[in-house]
């Protein structure tokens, strides 16, 4: 097990970086006031200082506690979307896959079809569509996948047809299992690896597709979610004023969240596919 | 007829976007003109009273009034011929004009580093596979693959704080000097290059990673092929190898992948441009975004979806030009 | 008659997370001008090894750990790799196995016969080449329209002789064939086999056949060399490798082949090859031969050596 992780580098050091990011937010959410995340709460436009670990803004935040709020809100929404996500892919790419015909064909038509359109782009359409006052983290979840289940289901289909043709499902069916018996006794496990990665994937897709729409200022702007956050310094001309610190550490955040997830996808990757294995 | 499908596929996935940005504001109760009029209510300007009258007419000019079926059909039709209507915050100026306006910017800084982070992220990635290569230039290389958590956007805020903020040697934002001029000296034109160097290289090291990987993927596979194997038998140079054999099929997947990557890539210029206050189509959406100027939201959202699906056409168009197994397959 | 090639003491090894596997040991081949040699064994004996040595193809985790590989009084193994660039395809030639997918499919035939002539002679003008490219798409019997075509619209059998019309383009003095036939049906492949000879007899070369069909090799090859796990354990011609086997193996060998006279009774050799990473002591051969002798799992055989170059590994020809 150990030895398993010194090879795959990239997965130890991306779960390194989680555990880290979780330790950071779960020790922040049982210390901060969660009110100074919010304006109004503590002296405006402070540098970094041993009061103001990362600051404070120009609305009186303190970025130290807005960003173990935004972290802890970013997680949510990547998880929540993440997880349906994921879901929606598994349910469609078994069904595309094991009934085959005309339900397959239009299944993948429709995946064909809308993965030319830039999801972000219609994310923009329905974001801006719903009032302002009404985004919250949970509507940023569901906005983010609405178009994110495509990915997942092409992938799981994929998966399935080449996992049926294989000895073990035919032996199985030749034992007298019926259909559902094989999906979850025989092709389910084996695809467990798999689900895993595109589980990963799609949590990343969705923490920066929701970290793109706040950046644009299409966030639940009064939550301190990372991407409102440089959202805020850039309407107020952070680095002109000087005010660094506001933009950066939440940029600084992010990087450490995409990374880990990142990291972590290539080492599942690594695991699943041992054909890209570094043949050092 | 292998055109003639691609097509159909172009007008397809244009017709299912045009459909979506249609019914998507009409299931969320915001009125649109509403909105925007309200908003210049509270700047103060005419009633409550007045507002209502005034929603009306434009709605009427707007076509609103119309049963919604025909709204529907002259949508798509509008679509297909680029016409995406008037902006309510330029009004009487239309979508297409502000586009078409703030599209050369754009254009300019995708096509650049676009080609750029490509040949760039495959030279490190085919590098970084390559068995001959030297032990630090596979290392250097194969490191280039941590830029793939480093998303345009905050590379951009940290080249803004270190290279801009810190070291003051590049603009932080903006196409140009303040106060400047725009025409076609020398110095003008030399004063827009250094606004567009960071923006640039935050674009290009931001989607290097990708290509980094997939390529060093790419290139483990190819190079046990037999092909490559044989080449080598040949006693051809490894520069050849690498060249011809090794390189040349390796791209084969990433130009494919390139063309799936479109609108990611200008997803992410997009962006990236609002964070440098670049005059491009971002900072035109973002100002829409700003003062609820929907129709300028919906316009660029199809126009981009247009490109992008043109531009995949295109290349699977000319992709037989690289492969000649496919153009086999296709007569 | 001097030995156009002459290979001594070759030792290959392959180091991997398991340990050093022994590949090739201490072999030694002598071949004449317009020789003609076929190379058989078990898969694993190092028959393909042997070809990519001398090649000096052999890539980590692979070593050359000692020995030579002289062909025309110069040793392969001493050139500077820029050198033995140059000899590669010039002084000896290798036709790989999987012809199916040797050719790059991207690049024109043409392409990829100016590319290797090129690498050799830069300054050849084109139209030369050209005609040189013409002359040997005929001597293998293909239509030379076969130069503007995609490897993808080839068949099987045109791949396999575009491979050998490769090969033997800068006229090698040795031409090693791995397995070209094995993915190959029936009827192509003695016809490939026959384009092959020909063009062998053509350019005067010495020819290396490796496989495992006897038949193949008994219709073609003057002299057969037979492996077991790394080493030479006989070269004897033809005739009599086939009537009069000396080495147990090889005797276990031919009565394994299918005859018209003992149908029905269809022997295969006991036991199975051992594995490179642990050989036995003594002679490697000792625990599926059915002659052993007490000293056999001790002491390892001495080459007993007949006329001209032929010899056999084994206890039991060794003059006391």
């Amino acid at each position: 097990m150990i030895n398993y992780f010194k090879r795959n580098i990239s997965l130890t050091i991306g779960l390194g970086l989680l555990i880290f990011l979780i330790l950071f937010t779960v020790h922040g959410l049982l210390t901060i006031e969660f009110k100074q995340a919010y304006p109004l709460a503590v002296r405006p436009k402070q540098p970094p200082s041993l009061k103001y670990l990362f600051g404070t803004d120009f609305f009186g935040r303190d970025l130290y506690t807005a960003m173990v709020v935004g972290v802890w809100q970013t997680a949510i929404i990547g998880l929540l979307a993440g997880a349906a996500g994921t879901i929606i892919g598994i349910v469609l790419g078994f069904i595309s896959a094991y009934f085959s015909g005309l339900v397959d064909a239009a299944i993948k038509f429709i995946c064909q079809i809308l993965t030319p359109i830039p999801a972000f782009l219609i994310q923009v359409v329905i974001a801006s569509s719903i009032d302002k006052r009404d985004v919250t983290i949970i509507t940023m979840a569901v906005v983010v996948f609405l178009l994110s289940w495509m990915a997942p289901t092409l992938v799981i289909r994929s998966q399935v047809l080449s996992m049926r043709e294989r000895q073990f499902v035919a032996v199985a069916k030749l034992s007298g299992m019926n259909s559902l018996e094989i999906i979850f006794k025989e092709i389910f496990p084996n695809l467990l690896p798999f689900i895993a990665a595109a589980f990963v994937a799609q949590v990343f897709q969705a923490v920066f597709a929701s970290f793109y729409l706040a950046v644009i200022g299409l966030g639940p702007l009064r939550e301190p979610l990372l991407g409102n956050t440089i959202w805020a310094a850039q309407s107020q001309s952070a680095f002109f004023n000087g005010w660094w610190w506001w933009p950066v550490g939440p940029s600084l955040a992010m990087i450490l969240i995409l990374g880990s997830l990142a990291l972590i996808n290539m080492g599942l990757d690594e695991m699943a596919n041992p054909r890209i294995r570094n043949k050092e | 007829m292998f055109v003639l499908k691609r097509l159909l596929f172009v007008l397809l996935v244009v017709w299912s976007a045009s459909t979506i940005t249609f019914f998507i504001p009409r299931i969320s109760d915001i009125n649109p003109i509403r909105e925007r009029f309200a908003e210049l209510a509270r700047l103060g300007g005419f009633s409550a009273g007045e507002l209502e009258k005034i929603v009306e007419s434009y709605s009427k000019a707007f076509g609103l009034d119309k049963p919604l079926m025909q709204q529907y059909f002259d949508y798509i039709g509008g679509v297909m011929t680029l016409d995406f209507g008037v902006s309510l915050n330029k009004f009487p100026k239309t979508v297409l004009m502000l586009i078409a306006e703030s599209i050369p910017w754009t254009i300019g800084l995708i096509l650049v580093t676009t080609i750029l982070s490509f040949v760039i992220g495959n030279l490190v990635g085919a590098l970084a596979a390559w068995p001959l290569s030297p032990r630090w230039v596979r290392g250097i290389s194969t490191s280039f693959i941590l830029f793939q958590g480093v998303p345009p956007v905050l590379l951009a805020i940290l080249l803004i704080f270190f290279v801009a903020f810190k070291l003051n040697i590049l603009p932080i934002a903006g196409a140009y000097s303040i106060g400047t001029v725009p025409d076609f000296t020398f110095e003008f034109i030399l004063d827009v290059l250094r606004h567009q160097v960071l923006p640039g290289i935050a674009l290009i090291f931001g989607s290097l990673g990708t290509w980094v990987l997939s390529m060093r993927g790419m290139g483990i596979t190819i190079q046990g092929e037999d092909y490559v194997v044989f080449a080598e038998h040949k006693g051809l140079s490894s520069y050849t190898i690498f060249k011809d054999y090794y390189l040349r099929n390796a791209m084969l997947p990433q130009v494919t992948a390139l063309a799936l990557a479109l609108g990611n890539v200008i997803t992410s210029a997009i962006v990236v441009e609002t964070i440098f206050g670049l005059p491009g189509l971002g900072f035109v959406l973002i100002t829409a975004i700003r003062s609820n100027d929907f129709l300028v939201i919906y316009g660029i959202v199809l126009f981009i979806t247009i490109a992008v699906a043109v531009l995949m056409a295109l290349v699977e168009l000319l992709y037989p030009l690289l492969d000649p197994r496919v153009r086999q397959g296709q007569e | 008659m001097e030995h156009l090639l002459d290979i001594t003491g070759l030792t290959v090894s392959y180091y991997t997370d398991i340990g050093r596997a022994i590949a090739l040991n201490q072999v030694d081949l002598k071949l004449k001008q317009g020789e003609k040699l076929g190379l058989v064994g078990e898969s694993g004996s190092g028959k393909s090894t042997m070809g990519l040595a001398m090649m000096r193809m052999i890539k980590p985790p692979g070593k050359v750990e000692g020995g030579s590989v002289v062909i025309g009084g110069v040793d392969m193994l001493q050139l500077s790799d820029k050198e033995m660039l140059k000899r590669r395809l010039s002084t000896i030639s290798y036709i790989p196995q999987g012809a199916m997918n040797s050719l790059n499919p991207v690049l024109k035939i043409k392409r990829q016969m100016i590319d290797a002539y090129k690498a050799h002679y830069p300054n050849h003008k084109l139209d030369q080449i050209l005609q040189l490219a013409h002359e040997t798409m005929i001597s293998v019997e293909l239509p030379e329209h076969v130069l503007e075509m995609h490897p993808h619209e080839l068949s099987g059998g045109m791949k396999q002789r575009v491979c050998i019309a490769i090969g033997i383009l800068l006229r090698p003095q040795i031409i090693i064939a791995d397995e070209p036939t094995s993915a190959l049906d029936v009827v192509t492949q003695r016809q490939v086999i026959e384009t092959l000879n020909r063009v062998q007899q053509k350019i005067g070369s010495a020819l290396i056949l490796i496989g495992h069909d006897m038949g193949l090799m008994a219709q073609s090859m003057d002299k057969v060399a037979v492996m077991y796990a790394g080493e030479i354990v006989e070269i004897n011609d033809v005739q009599t490798v086939f009537t009069s086997p000396k080495h147990p193996y090889t005797q276990a060998l031919i009565s394994s082949l299918p005859r018209l006279q003992n149908r029905g009774e269809f022997r295969g050799i006991p036991g199975m090859a051992p594995s490179l990473y642990r050989l036995p002591s003594g002679c490697r051969f000792h625990p599926r031969c059915n002659q052993q002798q007490p000293h056999c799992q001790t002491t390892s055989p001495r080459k007993s050596i007949f006329e001209d170059e032929k010899y056999v590994t084994c206890h039991l020809y060794e003059a006391s």
